[in-house]
């Protein structure tokens, strides 16, 4: 996994809450084997006006002008801000991969569901919770052409265009490992000897845990 | 010092180890796999060179792209077929017990773990699905996963994890005639938001929950994940333990005896303190219908569509009217004025037989409306098909003009052949009524299996509890 330390980018704000995983990345984009190649269908039903399907050409498709995506002044967005219970409904991690895809390293919510919240992790993408009033002033502020923020992981702060800055609150092994870019399987792998001796005793308090 | 929680037993039971920063490395005891999360999690094995840490707890199934019609004749959608296949190979590389299409215990996933006894109370359960939360009926610790996750616990058997908050919802008293676990369910849902339980595990207790049958309880702890939380749990009792026995992956003599022993300590202690505590009265709570794009977005039959200018929240209010754009209904409309295109009776809320055989008591001598272009019932498994033919409930659907199809998650997310048109409006027994969700422009409300059926019979939403 890529590290994630600081990062500077275009903000695309996406005023409506419950934005579910379904409208994230459509069901029949799930069909695909492969963990990359999402990007073009994020969103994929409020990007387009026809109804995307796997294998189609999605330069030739025809686009919904009105979405926020499809704005010039949003091209090349890396953060993305938007309402509360973000990534709620389905466990697809298809949906933190189209995002990663498309080009977003950080969302910024109220609130993520729990799925969603940790799926992000596991891919190098920093969700950062902030108060619902906090989230409400970005977004006003974002719709001033060209509006950044600046995001510092290890200080755990986002710097605002006019040097304001807001901290933000994070769990230490989650910070950990996305600052070192850790591979959450490496890291259990090194504690097979205590994973074998829960195995052992949970064998004798469980058995039939044990049996088929 | 306060007793115990259920989740507390469970969680404490599974820590293999914790970290400087609270975080817990979990022992996972049961895995169900589908070919949709699966892919890229056996890829990522392969490429590490890593096998799985043991065979034995895992258990696979197609489920989601699996046609419903002409099985015999594979699945048509080249796509699909690559994914189903996917499984099948990956499985038969690593040496994963995998119930193929074509056999007649395939089903969806959540439907075929606790009917194969491969739930057993005091597990923890996982599964690249959200809806794993369904196994929390039967006292064990379950919970979806993303496909990161999947791998993980395919190569270690563990899951880094950090305990939740609890909750408890009691929900007091005797629900009326006519009012289900699925009403329950999203009588909740309308009560404490979609976010409601973000960060929390639920308990369900009280009389109308111990009342219920297993099956009733899978509904409940299924939608637990609508409601934001990823797992629900229902302590044990003798439904639990008298569903389980004799079931192929359940134990038998001496150890089905030491494990009912052991099953029989899981409830929570009665002085065990919860984070949050919600009392509900059950016989307040009516049939329900969503009216939305949001299971939150959920009313009484009896009620009318909300008026989005009384709501004074900003982000609500607009949510609301997004909302009743794409459904196309109109503030003050009664529930009971809506006309229907399609009914969908399945899911893994709603598959199993005691939803057979509610819808089936509806239907039964009656006729689906002239308006309703398809009305179907999708059995959540092969089991379940075989016991509700063997009941002549597939006769009493297709008399009344439903069509009876075979198992998978079918139009619950449209993955397969299943799915409505644009502008088509469904009345479905399945969890989600967000945006597309049972295909592209498709206009979702979420009712009880009984309340689908007399919504297909009618041709518009009526309340069940007058028939």
């Amino acid at each position: 996994m890529e590290k994630f330390i600081k990062l500077a980018g275009i903000v695309l704000p996406l005023d409506r809450a419950n934005v579910d995983t379904d409208a994230i990345i459509p069901k029949q984009f799930l069909k695909s084997i492969k963990r990359s190649g999402f990007g073009p269908n994020l969103f994929d039903q409020w990007r387009y006006l026809d109804q995307g399907e796997p294998g189609m050409d999605n330069s030739k498709r025809q686009i919904n002008p009105d979405f926020i995506l499809n704005q010039a002044r949003f091209q090349g967005a890396s953060i993305l801000l938007a309402r509360d219970n973000f990534g709620c409904g389905s466990s697809r991690e298809h949906a933190p991969w189209a995002l990663l895809d498309y080009g977003f390293n950080v969302i910024i919510a109220p609130g993520f569901a729990d799925i969603f919240y940790n799926n992000c992790f596991k891919n190098g993408i920093l969700p950062i919770k902030l108060p619902e009033k906090v989230v409400q002033k970005l977004f006003e502020q974002s719709v001033e052409p060209g509006y950044q923020l600046e995001v510092d992981l290890p200080q755990q702060l986002i710097t605002l265009p006019d040097g304001e800055t807001l901290s933000f609150e994070i769990d230490g092994f989650r910070k950990h490992c996305l600052v070192n870019g850790l591979d959450d399987i490496g890291l259990t792998l090194e504690h097979v000897k205590q994973i074998k001796e829960y195995e052992n005793k949970r064998k004798k308090q469980a058995p039939w845990l044990f049996e088929k | 010092m306060a007793g115990k929680t259920l989740y507390d037993k469970l969680w404490d039971s599974h820590v293999v180890r914790q970290d400087e920063h609270g975080t817990c490395l979990l022992y996972i005891d049961r895995h169900l796999i589908h070919e949709v999360t699966s892919p890229q999690a056996f890829e990522g094995l392969r490429l590490a060179n890593r096998n799985p840490w043991r065979l034995d707890t895992n258990l696979a199934v197609a489920d989601h792209n699996v046609p419903t019609t002409h099985r015999d004749q594979g699945i048509a959608d080249p796509v699909s077929r690559l994914q189903v296949e996917t499984l099948d190979q990956n499985c038969a590389e690593f040496g994963i017990t995998e119930f193929q299409m074509n056999d007649n215990r395939q089903g969806i996933v959540h439907v075929i773990g606790p009917e194969q006894g491969a739930t057993l109370p005091g597990m923890t359960l996982v599964c690249g699905d959200s809806h794993t939360s369904t196994h929390g009926a039967l006292g064990a610790l379950a919970f979806g996963i993303g496909t990161s996750e999947v791998e993980h616990v395919l190569a270690t058997q563990c899951l880094i994890q950090q305990k939740s908050k609890s909750m408890l919802i009691r929900i007091n008293g005797q629900v009326g005639a006519g009012v289900t676990a699925k009403d329950m369910v999203l009588a909740i849902i309308g009560r404490i938001g979609t976010a409601g339980g973000t960060g929390y595990t639920i308990e369900f207790a009280g009389k109308a929950i111990a009342d219920l049958s297993i099956e009733g309880r899978m509904t409940v702890c299924n939608m637990t994940i609508e409601a934001g939380a990823r797992a629900g749990l229902i302590a044990v009792d003798d439904k639990t333990i008298d569903y389980i026995k004799g079931r192929p992956f359940a134990p038998a003599g001496e150890l089905w005896e030491q494990a009912v022993t052991s099953w029989r300590s899981l409830s929570s202690d009665a002085d065990a303190e919860f984070d949050q505590v919600i009392e509900i009265d059950a016989a307040g709570i009516s049939p329900q219908v969503t009216w939305g794009t949001s299971p939150e977005m959920v009313t009484s039959i009896n009620g009318n569509v909300p008026d989005p200018s009384a709501e004074k929240d900003p982000v609500k209010r607009a949510a609301m009217k997004q909302a009743l754009v794409y459904m196309d209904l109109s503030p003050d409309q009664a529930m009971t004025d809506i006309q229907l295109d399609k009914v969908f009776i399945g899911s893994c809320t709603n598959s199993r037989i005691e939803d057979m055989r509610a819808a089936a008591a509806i239907a039964k001598g009656r006729q689906v409306a002239g308006n309703i272009k398809l009305a179907m019932v999708v059995p959540g498994s092969g089991l379940v098909k075989a016991q509700a033919e063997a009941e002549g409930l597939d006769r009493i659907f297709t008399a009344a003009g439903f069509e009876w199809r075979d198992p998978g998650c079918s139009m619950c997310l449209a993955m397969n052949a299943d799915r409505l048109e644009p502008g088509e409006r469904c009345a479905s027994t399945s969890n989600r009524n967000f945006e597309g969700r049972q295909g592209q422009g498709g206009r979702t409300h979420l009712v009880s299996p009984a309340m689908a059926a007399a919504a297909a019979i009618a041709g518009n939403f009526v309340d069940v509890r007058g028939w």
